[in-house]
C-alpha cells in the first residue's frame, strides 16, 4: 500500500487542514487496505462507522451545542470526498448518514433537538433516509406509505424502497402520507430502527458499491409518537428536499473522490507501463485521457465547492447543488471509463480496482435523483422565473 | 504516588513514504524536499503517555525540538490528547549532533517541575541513532529503561519489558525515569476531531537557547562532535537474483530468506 498522493485543497482554517490530514489517515490506513476484499464479500462496514463516529467524522456539519463538528459544507464535503476516494461505501454512506440527520437539525423544534440531535450526530448511531418506494422514485411526491393518526401519534404502513442502510440503520428519516394526494400531503418522521414493525428486506444486489447495504424497508403499523413528527403536518415534502439538496452536495463530492481514486491509479500505472520501450504515459494518446480526466475532476471539485460556499453564506443553492451532482457524477463516469481504458486489459480486471471504480460511478449518477432530474431541477429554477 | 507528571518527546521526521535526501551544501537533512510528519514512534510514546494518564491521572507535557514548522508535529500530539507543549526552537540548533541535542531536551526538561517519567521512542526514523534516551538519562541522573514493549507504574516504581535482538529483559526503577518505546508497545489512537478544536488552546511555551541559558556556540553543525563529509544517493535498486527452479526453487528461497534474517 502506498499512501495516497495528497490533493492541494484550499481550506479555509488550521482545523480543518487538520481534520483533512486525519481523515486521509484514517482513510489510507482503515479504509484503502479493506475496500476490494470486503466490496467482493459484500461485507458491510459497520465497525469503521464507529471509528469515524469515535473521530468526530459523522456529525461534522451540525452544530457544536448538539455534539456535531460546526464545519461549514466547504469542509465536511471535502472530507466526504477523501473518505469515498478510499471507500465510497464509506465515503456514501457518511453523506447518507448526515442527510438523515438533516430533517431534524434543520426543521425539529428546539426541544426535539436537544433532546436527540447530540445521539443522532454523536458518533454511535448511523442513519438511513427513506422517501422512495417501489413504485415512486423520481416522482416522490407520489409515495403511498400512510402514517394514520392514532391517540397518541400516528402508525405507519407502507413500504420504502432503495433505502441506503435499510435495516442495518439506528434511526430512520421517513416520508408517509398523513393527507391530500401529492406533496403537501406528506409529513416527516424520525423512527427508532428497533421500532417494532419496522424491518429491512433482503439487500438489493448490486452491480457496484455493494459493501453499502441497499434494500427495501417494510413498515407495517409502526407505532410513532407525535413529538417525533419533524416539522408541522404536511411539511414533509418540504423536509425531503431540503435534505436532498444538501444530500447532492455529498454525492458529487464522493463522485469526485472516486474519480481521483481512479486518475490516481492511472498516473502510477501509466508511468510504469511500458510499451514500445517507453512509459505509456509518454504516448499522446494516454497522456491526454490523464490530462482531460484530471482536468474534469477538478472542474467538478471547484463547482460543488462554489455550491457550498453558497451553502455556507446562506444563499439559495438548491440549482447549484443540483448542477454539482450532475457535473461531478457525469465526470466520475467519463473519468473511470478512461481510466479503465489507461490500464487497458489490466483495468478490465479485478486485480486492479479502476473496474470496480467504474461500477461504482454508474449508482452515483441515479441516486439522489438522477440526473435526468438534476437537469429538470435546473431547468425549471431557470425558466420558472 | 497519587498523580503522573510525565513528559514525551516526539520529533518530526520527514514522512518515511517521501523522497528523503541530505542537503548538497552542509548534508544536513533537506527538510524541504519531504512532507514532514511526527514521527510513528513517537506517535506510540504519546500513547503509553496518555494511557499511563488514564491510569494513574497526571498531565502529559510533549517536548519537541525543532524548526517552526515542527509545531505540526505538536499539534498532533496535542490532538491526541497531551495537556501541553515546550517547543524549543532557535536558528542555531541546526546541524546539531545527539549529544548537543540530548543536553538542550534536557534542559527543556529541567524547567518543567516534578517530572515523575520521561517517555521517548527508541529511534527516530531519519537520524537513527537511537542514543538519545540514554544520554538524556544520563544528563538528567535518572534511570534509563530502554526498548520498552510494555510499561507499568506501580507506586513510585516504573517496570519495563525490554525487547531486543538479544531477547526479553525485565526492568525495573524508582521514578523518576526515562522509558525508551518500540514498536511493539502499542496502537496509537487516532485525533479525535474534538481534540483538535481543544488542541488550539492548549498552552504551547516555545522556548529559544536564551530561555535554557545555553551558549549559542556550543550547538549546531559547527560545534558538533560529528560531522558528514560526504553523502551519496542510494543507487537504484538492482535487477535482482534471478533462481531457475529445478525442483529445489522452494529450498533456495527459505535459503535466501535465511540468509537476510527474515525467517
Amino acid at each position: 500500500m502506498t499512501n495516497a498522493r495528497e490533493v492541494e485543497r484550499q481550506l479555509p482554517s488550521q482545523e480543518a487542514r487538520d481534520l483533512l490530514a486525519l481523515t486521509s489517515d484514517i482513510a489510507s490506513r482503515e479504509l484503502a487496505p479493506r475496500a476490494a476484499a470486503a466490496e467482493e464479500r459484500r461485507e458491510f462496514p459497520r465497525d469503521l462507522f464507529g471509528l469515524l463516529g469515535q473521530a468526530g467524522l459523522l456529525g461534522l456539519p451540525y452544530p457544536e451545542e448538539y455534539g456535531g463538528g460546526g464545519q461549514p459544507y466547504e469542509v465536511y464535503l471535502q472530507v466526504v470526498e477523501e473518505l469515498s476516494r478510499a471507500w465510497l461505501t464509506v465515503g456514501l454512506g457518511t453523506s447518507v448518514h448526515c442527510l438523515s440527520c438533516h430533517g431534524l437539525a434543520t426543521f425539529g423544534s428546539d426541544e426535539q433537538r436537544e433532546r436527540w440531535l447530540p445521539d443522532l450526530v454523536g458518533g454511535d448511531l448511523l442513519g438511513a433516509y427513506c422517501l422512495s418506494e417501489p413504485h415512486s422514485g423520481s416522482d416522490a411526491a407520489a409515495l403511498r406509505t400512510r402514517a394514520e393518526r392514532t391517540a397518541d401519534g400516528y402508525r405507519l404502513s407502507g413500504t420504502k424502497a432503495w433505502v441506503t442502510h435499510g435495516g442495518v440503520a439506528d434511526f430512520y428519516l421517513v416520508l408517509a402520507r398523513t393527507g391530500e394526494d401529492g406533496p403537501k400531503g406528506i409529513s416527516a418522521f424520525l423512527v427508532d430502527g428497533g421500532t417494532p414493525g419496522l424491518s429491512g428486506a433482503s439487500p438489493e444486489r448490486k452491480m457496484g458499491l455493494r459493501s453499502s447495504v441497499t434494500s427495501q424497508v417494510v413498515l407495517d403499523g409502526v407505532e410513532v409518537p407525535v413529538e417525533r413528527r419533524l416539522g408541522a403536518e404536511g411539511d414533509g415534502f418540504r423536509v425531503a428536499m431540503a435534505a436532498l439538496d444538501a444530500g447532492r452536495l455529498g454525492i458529487a463530492a464522493g463522485a469526485v473522490g472516486v474519480a481521483q481514486a481512479a486518475l490516481d491509479v492511472a498516473v502510477e500505472y501509466a508511468g510504469q507501463r511500458t510499451a514500445f520501450g517507453r512509459p505509456i504515459g509518454e504516448f499522446q494518446g494516454v497522456s491526454f485521457l490523464i490530462a482531460d480526466a484530471a482536468a474534469g475532476i477538478e472542474a467538478a471539485r471547484q463547482l460543488y465547492l462554489a455550491a457550498a460556499r453558497r451553502k455556507d453564506g446562506g444563499l439559495p443553492y438548491g440549482r447549484q447543488a443540483a448542477m454539482a451532482k450532475l457535473v461531478a457524477t457525469d465526470t466520475c463516469m467519463r473519468v473511470t471509463t478512461d481510466m479503465v481504458q489507461v490500464l487497458g486489459g489490466a483495468g478490465y480486471v479485478e486485480d486492479y480496482p479502476v473496474e470496480r471504480y467504474m461500477r461504482e460511478a454508474k449508482v452515483l449518477q441515479i441516486v439522489e435523483g438522477t440526473n435526468q432530474i438534476q437537469r429538470m431541477v435546473i431547468a425549471r429554477s431557470l425558466i420558472q422565473r | 504516588m497519587e498523580t503522573m507528571n510525565i513528559v514525551v518527546l516526539i520529533k518530526q521526521v520527514p514522512d518515511t513514504w517521501s523522497e528523503r535526501k541530505l542537503t548538497d551544501t552542509d548534508h544536513t537533512l533537506d527538510r524541504d524536499a519531504a512532507d514532514a510528519v511526527i514521527d510513528e514512534i513517537n506517535e506510540r510514546a504519546v500513547e503509553e503517555a496518555l494511557l499511563l494518564k488514564e491510569a494513574h491521572g497526571g498531565k502529559v507535557t510533549v517536548v519537541s525540538m525543532g524548526p517552526d514548522r515542527a509545531t505540526d508535529a505538536i499539534r498532533k500530539a496535542l490532538s491526541m490528547g497531551a495537556d501541553e507543549a515546550v517547543h524549543i526552537s532557535d536558528a542555531a540548533l541546526h546541524g546539531s549532533d545527539t549529544i548537543q541535542t540530548a543536553k538542550v531536551l534536557a534542559s527543556a526538561i529541567r524547567t518543567i517541575e516534578g517530572v515523575d517519567l520521561v517517555v521517548a521512542g527508541n529511534e527516530a526514523t531519519d537520524g537513527r541513532a537511537g542514543a538519545i534516551p540514554a544520554m538524556l538519562a544520563e544528563l538528567l541522573g535518572l534511570p534509563q529503561l530502554t526498548h520498552a514493549r510494555r510499561v507499568e507504574v506501580e507506586g513510585t516504581e516504573v517496570r519495563v519489558e525490554r525487547e531486543t535482538e538479544d531477547g526479553i529483559t525485565h526492568l525495573a526503577a524508582e521514578l523518576p525515569a526515562v522509558v525508551s518505546v518500540g514498536e511493539k508497545i502499542n496502537e496509537p489512537r487516532y485525533p479525535s476531531f474534538k481534540g483538535i478544536m481543544a488542541a488550539k488552546k492548549k498552552p504551547v511555551t516555545t522556548l529559544g537557547l536564551g530561555d535554557l541559558g545555553i551558549d549559542p556556540s556550543e550547538v549546531g553543525l559547527a560545534a558538533a562532535f560529528t560531522s558528514v563529509v560526504e553523502s551519496a544517493p542510494k543507487p537504484p535498486r538492482g535487477a535482482g537474483e534471478r533462481v531457475e527452479d529445478q525442483g529445489d526453487g522452494g529450498v533456495r528461497i527459505v535459503e535466501y530468506l535465511a540468509a537476510q534474517k527474515l525467517v
